[in-house]
């Protein structure tokens, strides 16, 4: 393993203080926690919290700012944060308008959520919640975890983030955050593993021509392994499943995300954008907005993930509105 | 003197960490590779933070579980920070355990990681050690053995467990993502936990 650190132990609270360092106008530490919060504050708005284990940078606290979160919480590497972290993240930011909090579908991660509002509930906070769950290389099921939470979050923080900020109630914010997951989808792949620096070694092994289908952020498994194709057939290989969900229509609006990894340059995703757009063309979906870029990573997995968001008019606005946050800007 | 309950959570945590490797290549295989290395984390907290000449079993398990619950993270620490705390509910202001305390701890600690997890027996997790393991507790506590034989017979019907999550495809935690090739593979949750059960019976046992 080579990897710029000090002591794979310290990653989290070295990028944690880093980050306050590199974006002071925009981000301040909760003294004592692995949580991020805007460094103006909250007051007046309803509050949006969000995290999940580290190595996803820039989620989740590169979204921590105006017209996204109001609070990030970091846990160890791939770990989900504890229960008194993401209390003391709810309390931090709670402006007396009520906290949401998005959760990514990981069992981990909703519990510990889980555990964190119950605890600021008795304490009269007014706290919900809601559950991104985009991947669809996941069989769903309502009996089972179900489907993962991955780049489609970052829709979610920026819909559910643009309503809290024109000043729409919890609940309001909330049916936003709900409506993004119902329109969402998402599918990713892994050319080649990522390393957990505590752990040292490849999480898992992918022959030289080899690439796993529907790999999810934390190198869980896909699909299936078959033998790397270009660009543009693995990209209608991904789209064939999200299309497949009979959401995206002829005729419909969406808004596309193409997400790298981490360690996947830019260049190759721009190239898969551009299956992305001639496929969506082809099927008669118009594309309003596209993002592509280093969204949701695993820390250095190289490989990518599409999203498709299904805009209405309140969509459409909230995907438009303004964001600055240290890794979204829309002016 | 360090009091009995500290000792076990010692040697408890001790275990753990003594398989901190072994748990996480476990999980490698069906989850993400961090299952030792988070209960490691935890425990070491835990044996810094406990007092070690506190008797009261409640005090002491409710630490121990709190530690569990801000340090681990991830699956575990909510799993298991509930089981501890449910258990130091049932023996809160006690200095030592009965048999039937023993009943009523397996019933409040599976009762707490059902609610919290939301899973059933047969879903590869911990509770298919630790449910066996309740069963032939109290079935050996019924028919008069001692308690280091119910927790010998616990312990073998947990080791039975794990070896039964081998058998079946996980529907609850991240290895259910691997469905049907879950399979062959044991749970690390269900092995940690029969971890803890034979350290409970080794240190009655003395």
């Amino acid at each position: 393993m080579k990897k710029l650190i000090n002591n794979p132990d310290n990653i989290v609270d070295e990028m944690l203080n880093s980050m306050v360092l590199a974006h002071p106008e925009y981000v301040k530490r909760v003294d004592g926690c692995d949580v991020l919060v805007r460094a103006g504050g909250s007051k007046g708005k309803v509050a949006l919290v969000s995290g999940g284990g580290s190595g996803h940078e820039p989620a989740h606290g590169g979204y921590v700012g105006k017209g996204m979160l109001d609070a990030a919480v970091a846990g160890a590497m791939f770990t989900s944060p504890t229960p008194d972290q993401v209390y003391e993240a709810i309390k931090a930011c709670d402006g007396g308008e009520g906290v949401l909090l998005v959760i990514k579908n990981y069992t981990g991660d909703v519990m510990n959520f889980e555990m964190a509002a119950e605890m600021a509930s008795d304490e009269g906070i007014r706290v919900e919640q809601v559950i991104v769950n985009d991947d669809v290389a996941v069989e769903n099921s309502t009996w089972t975890t179900g489907r993962r939470g991955i780049a489609g979050t970052i829709f979610v923080h920026k819909c559910a983030g643009a309503a809290a900020e024109a000043g729409k109630n919890l609940d309001e914010v909330k049916a936003v955050a709900e409506k993004v997951i119902a329109n969402v989808r998402s599918m990713g792949m892994a050319v080649a593993p990522c390393t957990v620096p505590s752990a040292g070694k490849p999480s898992f092994e992918l022959a030289e021509d080899e690439v796993e289908i529907g790999m999810g952020i934390h190198g869980e498994p896909g699909t299936h392994r078959e033998k790397i194709r270009s660009a543009e057939d693995t990209t209608n290989h991904l789209l064939d499943k999200i299309l497949a969900e009979g959401i995206y229509n002829k005729g419909d609006k969406v808004a596309v995300m193409v997400n790298g990894l981490g360690g996947t340059p830019l260049q190759e995703l721009y190239v898969c954008n551009k299956a992305v757009a001639e496929r969506l063309e082809k099927e008669g979906i118009t594309i309003a907005k596209t993002f592509v870029g280093n969204f949701m990573t695993s820390i250095d997995m190289e490989g990518y993930s599409v999203s498709l968001l299904k805009l209405d008019a309140e969509l459409e606005g909230y995907v438009n509105a303004q964001a600055d946050t240290p890794a979204f800007k829309m002016l | 003197m360090a009091s009995k309950i500290y000792d076990c959570i010692a040697c408890i945590g001790n275990a753990i960490i003594e398989n901190k490797d072994f748990l996480t290549d476990l999980d490698r295989e069906i989850g993400d590779a961090d299952h030792g290395v988070n209960m490691a984390r935890g425990f070491t907290e835990v044996l810094a933070a406990i007092p070690q000449d506190e008797t009261d079993l409640g005090v002491v398990l409710k630490k121990v579980g709190m530690t569990l619950l801000s340090k681990v993270g991830g699956a575990s620490g909510p799993l298991y920070g509930t089981a501890y705390m449910k258990a130091a509910g049932v023996v809160a202001g006690k200095t030592e355990v009965t048999l039937e305390d023993g009943k009523a701890m397996f019933e409040a600690v599976i009762g707490g990681i059902q609610m919290r997890g939301k899973a059933v027996k047969g879903e590869k997790t911990m509770l298919d050690a630790l449910i066996p393991a309740q069963e032939a507790y109290n079935a050996a506590v019924d028919g008069g053995d001692d308690a280091v034989t119910a927790l010998t017979k616990a312990v073998e019907a947990a080791k039975e467990g794990v070896e039964f999550t081998k058998t079946i495809a996980a529907t609850k935690g991240r290895a259910s993502y691997l469905g049907e090739r879950s399979i062959g593979h044991q749970d690390p949750g269900a092995t940690s936990a029969t971890i803890t059960l034979e350290c409970i019976r080794d240190f009655i046992a003395g």
